[in-house]
């Protein structure tokens, strides 16, 4: 048979996909036993900040943007385990756990995703996008009155992100934020379980900013990214992508 | 915590029965209880493992074989602070003797052999005061076996240590893993005070022991339900 000749159509055109390049893994103390972090060769990108500060639109934007330049992303946030999560959520709603317990049961959870999501998806060259991490925890515990030398004794077994991107928004914006979203607050982002003031409202105010300043400690010792969230969305993301292009490369 | 109860201004008690599985602490924590009560004091009796809410995530994980020794070791953290904020603590406030079929030196124990650092462990329970006795029931490693062993027929995963992968008859399993366990409880007996008892002795001869060292150490006669609370 005589091949026709067929006439070429320009190829199809890609960018070259940016292999990450791999850092050096550490974990914050202990680590897990038997995990090996030098095998973990994805990068764990960590989106933090307080209610309403627009965290999961920017993963949104974050994924999209990831997966369209070749790269495969999984997703973690707290609360959701296959283990506790369902004990949480019933405890949460009951209403019925003093503070040290939640604060164990909340870290169970958390080691739960750490060994079975982060681990996995970072050892597959996975991007693995946190929608927060051991800061939130600790800052809720901190604000609770736990000890921050126990925390970081507890959470010494979690692994050390690439990168936390901390969405600064203030309080005012987040509460309009909120009522845009489901014209209620939320009775534990208010803080009702300290008795701060009997009006959600101003519970919810004073609440977070009890959280924020514990964020700022936080930030002393463990050094965020701290990006200005009181912006277009677009504008937001525009800075964490060009900050989570350095993390690829390696910077 | 390095303080006991007592050491911190508690008006009640608390007495803890450590031991390996099969043991006997159980019957002679038992024995001790109702005794007590018998008695006329306030009495309250607490297991390992049994706060409600964290039980059905916990046997659910059983199980399903779920848990790492990382969190096997936060979701008993969890049972144990949820009993001890909401009951322990409470009821040492209002004076009761407390009784405990197990305490912390579990966790330390199994956590430290599944090879969860021993800092971390410790730290963890940290938040909890020690408690004013605690007595350890030693006994053979064969006679716990056997006891273990004649009870039940089939040994439970995480009781036998399956998940340590060190063998894979579970009845080897176990024993090799009852021997780690005991290693880790001698190893910490003089820093904690533990009172052992020959758990290899006649049940009676072993209850003897341990109410002798009672009412040697705490004056029982302030626990009576008729006394009214002392305020201290």
């Amino acid at each position: 048979m005589v091949k026709k000749a067929v006439k070429k159509s320009k190829p199809f055109a890609f960018s070259r996909i940016v292999v990450p390049r791999p850092n050096e893994r550490r974990f914050y103390g202990h680590g897990i036993p038997g995990v090996d972090a030098s095998k973990l060769r994805g990068k764990l990108i960590v989106v933090e900040g307080c209610d309403g500060s627009g965290r999961s639109t920017q993963i949104q934007m974050l994924v999209e943007w990831l997966e369209s330049g070749g790269h495969a992303t999984t997703q973690v946030g707290l609360k959701r385990s296959a283990l506790v999560s369902e004990e949480l959520n019933l405890a949460q709603n009951g209403n019925t756990l003093s503070h040290t317990t939640l604060s164990l049961f909340y870290a169970t959870d958390f080691a739960d995703q750490l060994e079975n999501v982060i681990f996995p998806g970072l050892k597959a060259g996975r991007m693995v996008l946190a929608d927060r991490y051991i800061y939130t925890l600790m800052a809720r515990d901190l604000v609770r009155g736990n000890d921050l030398d126990w925390l970081q004794n507890i959470y010494g077994m979690a692994l050390i992100p690439d990168a936390v991107f901390y969405l600064d928004v203030s309080a005012e914006e987040r509460v309009q934020r909120n009522f845009a979203k489901d014209f209620a607050l939320d009775y534990w982002e208010s803080g009702m379980d300290l008795g701060l003031s009997r009006e959600m409202f101003d519970s919810f105010l004073k609440y977070q900013a009890m959280v924020e300043k514990e964020f700022k400690r936080l930030h002393k010792t463990y050094g965020f990214s701290i990006v200005d969230g009181n912006r277009s969305a677009q504008a937001i993301f525009q800075e964490l992508r060009s900050k989570t292009q350095a993390v690829l490369a390696g910077r | 915590m390095t303080k006991t109860f007592a050491q911190l201004g508690f008006p009640g008690r608390l007495i803890a029965v450590e031991g390996l599985d099969g043991s006997g602490k159980s019957t002679q924590i038992y024995l001790l209880k109702r005794w007590l009560e018998q008695e006329g004091l306030k009495v309250f009796f607490s297991e390992w493992n049994s706060s409600e809410l964290v039980k059905s995530a916990t046997s659910k994980a059983k199980k399903r074989e779920l848990l790492s020794p990382t969190t096997f070791s936060l979701i008993h953290a969890t049972d144990f602070a949820d009993r001890y904020e909401r009951q322990l603590v409470p009821l040492l406030r209002a004076g009761y003797v407390v009784l405990c079929d197990r305490y912390i030196f579990t966790a330390f124990a199994r956590d430290t052999v599944r090879g969860c650092p021993s800092n971390w462990v410790r730290g963890i329970y940290d938040f909890a005061a020690l408690p004013d006795l605690t007595f350890f029931f030693r006994a053979d490693l064969e006679i716990s076996l056997n006891r273990i062993l004649d009870g039940r027929p089939q040994l439970k995963y995480f009781e036998a240590g399956m998940d340590l992968r060190l063998s894979t008859d579970p009845y080897e399993s176990f024993r090799i893993f009852q021997g780690r366990i005991l290693e880790q409880y001698l190893a910490m007996s003089g820093e904690f005070n533990f009172l052992i008892i020959d758990a290899n002795q006649p049940i009676e001869v072993q209850q003897n022991v341990v109410r002798d060292l009672i009412v040697n150490r705490i004056e029982l006669n302030d626990f009576r339900r008729d006394r009214t609370l002392k305020v201290s």
